[in-house]
């Protein structure tokens, strides 16, 4: 008796869990409102920043707090055209091999100094200074000749054209009174950043927050919104509590919190809930080295076995949408004219079958040569989704007679043992999708080889040639074309199984208004977000 | 003493060069490379600029080489700089991230101790009656509970449902604004959840030596004779069994510092305390050689210091073993 009632004692603060704690009422009236000044957005991070110095650093973190304080030449606008950043037009010559740049007069950098085609030159400098340890210098170094003809103007002469080489100078630009003549990685700038802005740095607490200030001479005019914290917290499921519980305005959700734990009423009348593809995409890529996945025929027959929509529903909840190639669906060069491999078991195993693979010794595994269809697919460690993808698919394989292992391996493993060395048989990764289209780094041939990004040994000699000639086209219809027909020979090739395209779930708090969702995502407006007087929750 | 304490200390010496040489050629096995973070499946990284990298960390060099090297100076007391891309001195990031994770140590461990030993005496000394029994119980669900879940349950319950404690961190937004005592009671309730559900965990352990010891000890002729002079219970439990059965803890407690410091690991993460686990998991992940060394240095020395102050508290407490 006594046990029973301690037992109860336990769990009922968990039964409890089911009603939640009541919140503030915040009105919905959208209509007719001018946006105010003030307030502060506190937005979660998993990963502390490394270094606010945007060509030191690669991850994520860093760039998204960077991108507040500091400014490129040019940028994607919400619906991913060119548009003028710190420069207000450009010119490209005709035979498109020299960008001329008109930068903005009124510009200033943070501590007061003006900005002028100097500090564009000097950043430039930077870039390709063997001292730099930077990982974007590649690009510039196709640069032939860089000047700065007057303090507003800026001019870049390439060899040869380049399709990418006006979004390179999306670079964010360094202040040269700052950084010149020391060594950039001593720089006390990666810590305390000054940049032309929309927002300036404050401070830095390692591992806990960051915060930045609204930049009242933003030659944009000032954001609305007084201050961003954002705040590491390194546990997504913390990170989750942590918005209900009010610490947080802005997360990314994943596709289960955004299926499950964010639909109560409590939950909508505070946040609002955004929902767009990312720019990103999960595949199965064989490896074209090994015997078994040389014939086309059993790379098709193994793309119909697996059932992407299933994918999508099991592992992303139904938040994404199936691939059929490496663009994002509704980019411009994305090419939805393409056999998207509908799931068809049926074909698949005939398909098997006409390739030699039968199952002669009735054991249920399809065997060829006295040789079973068999093979393991590897995948990292720590990426659920991936994971779980690749227990479906095993699955599936396994309907159609095809036996397949899992191995999940730790990242730099996974990389060093296995991909680099071609000691693998498929893979389940992913990739981030660049806005623009040139593929030449992952799938021309002269990229087969350890360490690079052709590591499944893709070689096709029409994709070569149209990979060569898209990074030199400018003109984005031509583009189009040529990008086309290489996404049509992909999917007849089947080098990967494209599975799916997952969605971006970022989450908001509703105080903030005039949020606008565009192919670009939500944050192209950032500045012109603001909450309203009577709303605001931060005084300071 | 003085000279039991000088043997000891002279014998932490080639005990910290071994643990260096091991974790330096072990972090070293491992595949990966602190260049990767920058230039692996990075369509703007080039072959050459790995090998510029490559030579800018002094990878290129043989590994006793550099051994030897990070040998040199760390005997001028320089951990060097991190591979990260901060570029920062090692030794700064490890400082300021150290106090948080001892104080949090420190405080869970005060706690166990607080609560495990009088539950230690209570169920010895009440053998087999319903308390212990519970006690049992309680403590060995604290030791299955996973802490991380625990950690979760508790903060959507505290946290967000009463709205009692903070989710995470351990400053609020406006701390900077607040006075000193204000600032310490913000940490303070900040730090009261991981505390608690560290401390929560590690009971089990502390109270069953507690109890085994004590009724070992309560069995011994000496008691019997305490209370066959007559002494009140309180005296004999108290003074005569505590004594001797607190001799095995100070052990357990000395070897225990590696555990901590691995906990934290987990605490740091689901807390999001910006502390020493954290950094070295993040070290460890981003294979930066240089933090790596460094916190195993540190918590080298932390874990022989640890087993020192046992062996010191022992010899205190036992003069068997300070005179032989």
């Amino acid at each position: 008796m006594k046990c029973r009632w301690l037992l109860v004692l336990l769990l009922m603060p968990w039964l409890l869990l089911a009603c939640q704690q009541q919140d503030p009422y915040y009105a919905d009236d959208e209509q007719a409102q001018t946006p105010q000044f003030g307030d502060t957005i506190i937005m979660g991070t998993i990963g502390d920043a490394s270094n606010l110095l945007p060509m030191l650093s690669t991850d994520s973190s860093s760039s998204e707090v960077s991108g507040q304080i500091y400014n490129g030449l040019v940028r994607y606008d919400k619906d991913l055209n060119f548009e003028g950043d710190l420069a207000q037009s450009w010119e490209i010559s005709a035979d498109g091999l020299e960008i001329v740049f008109h930068l903005r007069h009124d510009v200033k950098w943070h501590d007061g100094e003006p900005f002028t085609s100097a500090d564009v030159l000097f950043t430039y400098q930077l870039l390709i200074d063997p001292q730099t340890p930077t990982a974007y210098s590649e690009r510039y170094k196709q640069v032939a000749e860089a000047s700065a003809p007057d303090e507003y103007t800026f001019k870049v002469r390439y060899a040869k054209p380049l399709a990418s080489a006006l979004i390179s100078w999306a670079m964010a630009i360094h202040p040269k009174h700052l950084l010149e003549g020391q060594p950039i990685a001593e720089s006390p700038l990666a810590r305390a950043p000054i940049g032309t802005g929309p927002f300036r740095f404050v401070e830095w607490s390692p591992g806990e927050k960051i915060v930045l200030e609204r930049n009242e001479d933003y030659f944009e005019g000032a954001p609305y919104i007084k201050r961003i914290v954002y705040r590491i917290i390194p546990d997504l499921t913390t990170m989750f509590l942590e918005l209900q519980s009010g610490g947080l305005d802005y997360m990314g959700l994943t596709p289960l919190q955004y299926a499950r734990q964010t639909t109560a009423p409590a939950f909508v009348r505070r946040f609002n809930r955004f929902r767009y593809p990312a720019f990103a995409y999960t595949y199965l890529g064989y490896n074209l080295h090994r015997p078994l996945f040389q014939d086309k025929l059993v790379r098709q027959a193994l793309s119909y076995a697996i059932n992407k929509k299933e994918l999508v529903d099991g592992v992303l909840m139904g938040l994404g949408q199936p691939a059929n190639g490496p663009y994002k669906p509704g980019s411009w060069p994305h090419n939805p004219n393409v056999n998207s491999y509908p799931y068809n078991p049926d074909k698949a195993a005939q398909m098997l079958s006409s390739a030699g693979w039968v199952d002669s010794d009735g054991d249920g595994i399809r065997d060829k040569d006295g040789k079973p269809f068999e093979f393991t697919i590897v995948t990292n460690q720590g990426n659920d989704q991936r994971i779980k993808s690749a227990e479906i698919i095993q699955r599936r394989f396994q309907q159609v007679g095809v036996k397949v292992k899992i191995r999940v391996i730790e990242w730099a493993s996974l990389l060093k043992e296995f991909i680099h060395p071609g000691n693998f048989d498929a893979t389940l990764m992913g990739w981030t999708v660049p806005i623009d289209p040139d593929g030449y780094n992952v799938w021309h041939s002269s990229k087969i080889g350890t360490g690079q990004l052709n590591f499944i040994g893709y070689k096709n000699s029409r994709v070569d040639e149209l990979l060569e000639r898209g990074r030199r086209t400018l003109d984005q219809q031509q583009r189009k074309i040529i990008y086309d027909e290489f996404q049509q020979i992909l999917a007849e090739d089947q080098p990967y199984t494209f599975l799916f395209v997952p969605d971006s779930l970022p989450v908001v708090a509703k105080r903030f208004r005039g949020i606008k969702e565009a192919p670009s995502g939500i944050t192209h407006n950032f500045i012109r977000w603001y909450v309203p007087v009577a709303e605001q929750k931060y005084q300071r | 003493m003085a000279y039991f304490l000088a043997k000891r200390l002279l014998l932490m010496v080639p005990l910290l060069l071994g643990i260096t040489l091991i974790s330096f050629v072990v972090i070293h096995l491992a595949p990966g490379e602190p260049t990767d973070m920058q230039t692996e499946l990075n369509p703007d990284a080039g072959i050459e600029l790995k090998t510029r990298l490559r030579a800018q960390y002094g990878l290129d060099k043989p590994l006793t080489e550099q051994y030897v090297l990070w040998i040199k100076r760390l005997v001028a007391l320089d951990f060097g700089t991190s591979f990260s891309q901060d570029h920062r001195p090692v030794w700064d990031k490890i400082v300021e991230r150290l106090p948080i994770t001892v104080l949090i140590n420190v405080l869970s461990v005060g706690l166990i101790l607080l609560i495990a030993i009088p539950l230690g005496i209570l169920s010895a000394t009440r053998r087999n009656s319903m308390f212990d029994r519970w006690t049992t119980l309680l403590v060995f669900l604290g030791f299955a509970t996973p802490s991380f879940w625990l950690a979760l349950l508790l903060m959507d319950y505290l946290g967000v449902y009463l709205g009692w404690v903070p989710i995470c961190g351990i400053k609020s937004l406006g701390y900077d604004y607040l006075s000193p005592s204000g600032q310490v009671l913000d940490v303070m309730h900040h730090l009261l959840l991981p505390v608690m559900v560290s401390a929560f965990g590690g009971l089990a352990g502390f109270s069953r030596y507690m109890r085994s010891n004590m009724l070992e000890v309560i069995q011994q002729d000496y008691i019997l004779t305490a209370r066959a002079k007559g002494l009140s219970e309180w005296t004999v439990i108290g003074k005569h069994a505590l004594r001797n059965a607190l001799l095995p803890i100070i052990t357990i407690l000395g070897l225990s510092v590696p555990g901590l410091i691995g906990g934290s690991v987990i605490f740091e993460s689901i807390f999001a305390i910006p502390g020493m686990g954290k950094l070295f998991y993040d070290g460890v992940m981003m294979r930066d050689y240089p933090l790596i060394m460094g916190v195993l240095v540190i918590g080298g020395v932390l874990t022989l210091v640890g087993n020192l102050l046992a062996d010191v508290g022992y010899a205190l407490a036992d003069p068997r073993i300070r005179n032989s």
